[in-house]
């Protein structure tokens, strides 16, 4: 049993931050969110370049052919970078496409050529799969993540009573921006009239293939969470220790000091949970996956939100200004703690395993 | 990263368990109910470490030559484990076990790795801990015991407090100050004190939770040999560190087991009572346990890194806040489902699960204060793992 990356895992890490610390610092992260989709086609040449949006695709297909670990410590790094655009958008894709047992397009994912997203959510705002009303490819879509740069959208949908899964082209749809809290990720309402699409999965293999692809993506985000918590510590701390008031740095006053400790167990909490649910993907059976996942983001989505409250707390006026840096992750923390359903959600989600199907034991031991 | 058990790994975890199936006794949890002086349980205890002893099970990641089993930590928490999945009693010597042994193989003389170590395995000796005074408890370091060097000797002079297992303990690592001139850290020094000595008084202290788990400990001129001085003189604090650092990061390896079952006990009883459907209980209950589960692999982490640096470090402390506030957390939400039957104690004809909810609600109390509060914690991570400035 050993719980910490392999050599290979800490090289492919440590490449991602030196790689987004150059290629993508904040400076470029306040730019691109100041664009109108906050998506930058040459930083995503580059991640291309690098194979990021083909990590977890197998080899046969034009990816990295790596595991769901390595996904999690790059996206931990993207998460501390803060990288604008619509990685997670097209890996959740992805993922249901692969989970789906098709292989369309991911090549020209893992290329870096397409992009992509899922539209999922409806007015009724509900994660859960039985709560998908849409007839066929008419009707809308909302919160549908990067839509406007998508070249393509897995759509769930309903045929016959059944959930069904269409690869639908970006092309003609009519798609409008949701103005929202986190300016580096876009929300969109996405219109279908008639559209056309190839159908990916219907029934029990759609639905599989949804809820595989929201855990990978939940799995990605919780390790995304991690690393902007790291991050938020990181700013929090080193203000504590420069600040002075009173003839003191803040950070030796207790009331500051346990509020950056708070945050220091609640991160490493998170990274835990996030590290533990990737393997989980790769190694446990696909209940045990689920509830490692759903344990994860219940758990960082409250951690993600109060790092953040002490963040902004701890740095004082100079924390709550547009000029400090916190305000974006911060707006990404509330974003992330809702997507992929929150707190509450994976909550219940535990408790119908718990109470209704017992899961038994532990994977390890 | 693979935390699947090697095949090494399992091929003990099998044998631990299969050794438990045949040999641990089945009556410790009605035991606990049962009236009984604390001694007669204390003689039981001792009887079952010897039996574990005997069977190579005591001391798994000790080295061989002190009667250890020469294993990983890994192996250790599995252990750990595997004895609370059994529920089989604890090991009666607690505090030699899991603190003061680590800090004799740390920092002993090879006379006393020879005379101590193997009777702390076969509990032929009870180790207790001589930290805490009435006047130095979270500011352990301004400790007033005294120890005057003559001849061959030192003289002990002072009183300790909320010592587990005083009361029937053989040998006390004690710390005392031996250079009164000295900064506070700089004149303690490590004393392992053989407790049949004269001039020890040892008075019980009773909880909150009834019991008197604690004890406190007098000594008036106790004579200590120069020989028993653990480290050097006056590095006292180095070693008590050392020490501190092995209850803070490993000592709550299994809890996640036990406090899985109380969950799963909680999830019976909320579905016995009706509650099964409340949105409420299934949030709170989900909450305990994915907390449990994320204490877990915070453990498995932490004792991945113990496997490779070989101590635990600072960041123990997040494992020791993380238990005690969760099971404070836990023993709370039980009490919301169990409603006014919760309060019923021992004893109280209708008390669900023999009075355990109620005297496990008073004792968690204790949890945020044992083995260094919750605030000393976060000192600890705020300075030595965050890098903030002291604030004492």
């Amino acid at each position: 049993m050993q719980f910490g990356l392999s050599e290979s895992q800490r090289i492919l890490k440590e490449n991602a931050r030196r790689f987004f610390a150059s290629e993508c610092p904040m400076s470029e992260v306040r730019r691109i969110a100041q664009t109108e989709t906050a998506h930058d086609e040459a930083l995503w040449r580059k991640m291309a370049a690098q194979g990021f949006p083909g990590v977890v695709i197998a080899e046969e297909a034009g990816g990295l052919g790596l595991g769901h670990v390595e996904l999690a410590a790059l996206a931990e790094e993207m998460g501390r970078a803060l990288a604008p655009g619509g990685f997670l958008s097209t890996i959740t894709a992805a993922a249901a496409i692969a989970a789906a047992g098709s292989r369309q397009y991911l090549a020209g994912i893992a290329a870096g050529t397409v992009k992509a997203t899922v539209a999922f959510l409806e007015s009724s705002a509900s994660w859960d799969p039985e709560d998908v009303k849409m007839r066929g490819l008419t009707g809308e879509k909302r919160f549908v993540p990067d839509a406007a740069t998508a070249d393509f959208l897995v759509v769930a949908t309903r045929e016959s009573g059944e959930l069904a899964l269409y690869l639908v082209p970006r092309g003609a749809l009519q798609i409008t921006a949701m103005p929202a809290l986190d300016l580096t990720r876009r929300l969109y309402k996405v219109r279908f009239e008639n559209a056309g699409g190839d159908l990916l999965a219907r029934g029990e293999a759609a639905r599989r293939a949804l809820e595989r692809a929201f855990d990978v993506a939940t799995v990605a985000l919780c390790a995304e969470m991690t690393g902007g918590m790291q991050k938020m510590l990181d700013i929090a701390v080193e203000y504590a220790k420069t600040r002075k008031q009173f003839g003191r740095p803040i950070g030796q006053y207790q009331a500051v000091q346990h509020a950056c400790a708070d945050m220091l167990l609640w991160t490493e909490s998170s990274r835990s949970a996030a590290y533990y649910a990737a393997w989980a993907l790769d190694s446990a059976s696909p209940p045990e996956a689920s509830m490692a996942v759903s344990i994860a983001k219940s758990y960082a989505s409250d951690a993600c939100r109060e790092v953040g409250n002490r963040a902004v707390q701890i740095q004082g006026g100079m924390g709550f200004t547009w000029e400090n840096d916190t305000h974006f992750y911060y707006r990404r923390a509330k974003a992330s703690e809702i997507a992929f359903g929150d707190a509450a959600y994976h909550r219940e989600r535990i408790a119908r395993m718990v109470f209704d199907q017992r899961l038994a034991g532990t994977t390890a031991g | 990263m693979d935390l699947n058990l090697n095949p090494k790994e399992r091929a003990f975890r099998d044998e631990v368990r299969a050794w438990l199936d045949a040999n641990a006794p089945r009556d410790w949890a009605a035991r606990r109910q049962a009236e009984e002086s604390l001694n007669a349980r204390f003689t039981y205890l001792r009887q079952w470490q010897r039996k574990l002893f005997d069977a190579g099970w005591a001391g798994i990641s000790w080295p061989v030559e002190y009667g250890g089993r020469g294993a990983s930590v890994i192996e250790q928490m599995i252990f750990l484990e595997e004895m609370a999945r059994a529920q089989a009693p604890p090991m009666a010597n607690v505090i030699g076990l899991g603190l003061v042994g680590p800090t004799i193989i740390a920092f002993g003389s090879a006379r006393q790795k020879q005379a101590y170590l193997r009777k702390i395995l076969s509990a032929e000796e009870i180790w207790c801990q001589g930290f805490s005074e009435p006047n130095a408890g979270s500011d352990l370091a301004a400790l007033s015991t005294e120890a005057r060097r003559e001849g061959g000797y030192f003289v002990v002079n002072g009183h300790k407090c909320w010592t587990s297992y005083g009361w029937v303990a053989d040998r006390c690592e004690l710390l005392v100050r031996t250079d009164p001139a000295a900064p506070k850290h700089k004149g303690l020094t490590a004393l392992l004190v053989d407790m049949h000595s004269p001039g020890i008084e040892v008075r019980g202290l009773r909880q909150m939770s009834g019991e008197c788990e604690f004890s406190e400990i007098f000594f008036r001129d106790v004579r200590v040999p120069v020989e028993d001085v653990l480290g050097e003189v006056n590095d006292g604090w180095r070693v008590a560190i050392g020490t501190l650092a092995h209850e803070r990061g490993t000592f709550g390896a299994a809890l996640h087991v036990t406090y899985r079952r109380n969950v799963n006990r909680l999830v019976e009883l909320a579905r016995e009572m009706g509650r099964d459907g409340d949105a409420l209980v299934r949030q709170k209950l989900a909450q305990c346990y994915a907390e449990i589960e994320i204490m877990r692999f915070n453990q498995m982490r932490a004792f991945s890194r113990i496997k490779e640096t070989g101590v635990p470090g600072p960041e123990g402390s997040i494992q020791k806040i993380f238990w005690s506030e969760l099971n404070q957390r836990l023993q709370q939400v039980a009490m919301e489902i169990l409603g006014p039957y919760g309060q019923l104690a021992q004893g109280a004809e209708d008390a669900i699960d023999g009075g355990e909810w109620a005297y496990g609600y008073l004792r968690s109390r204790g949890n945020t204060i044992e083995a260094g509060t919750s605030e000393i914690q976060r000192n600890i991570i705020g300075h030595f793992v965050l890098g903030l400035a002291k604030s004492y």
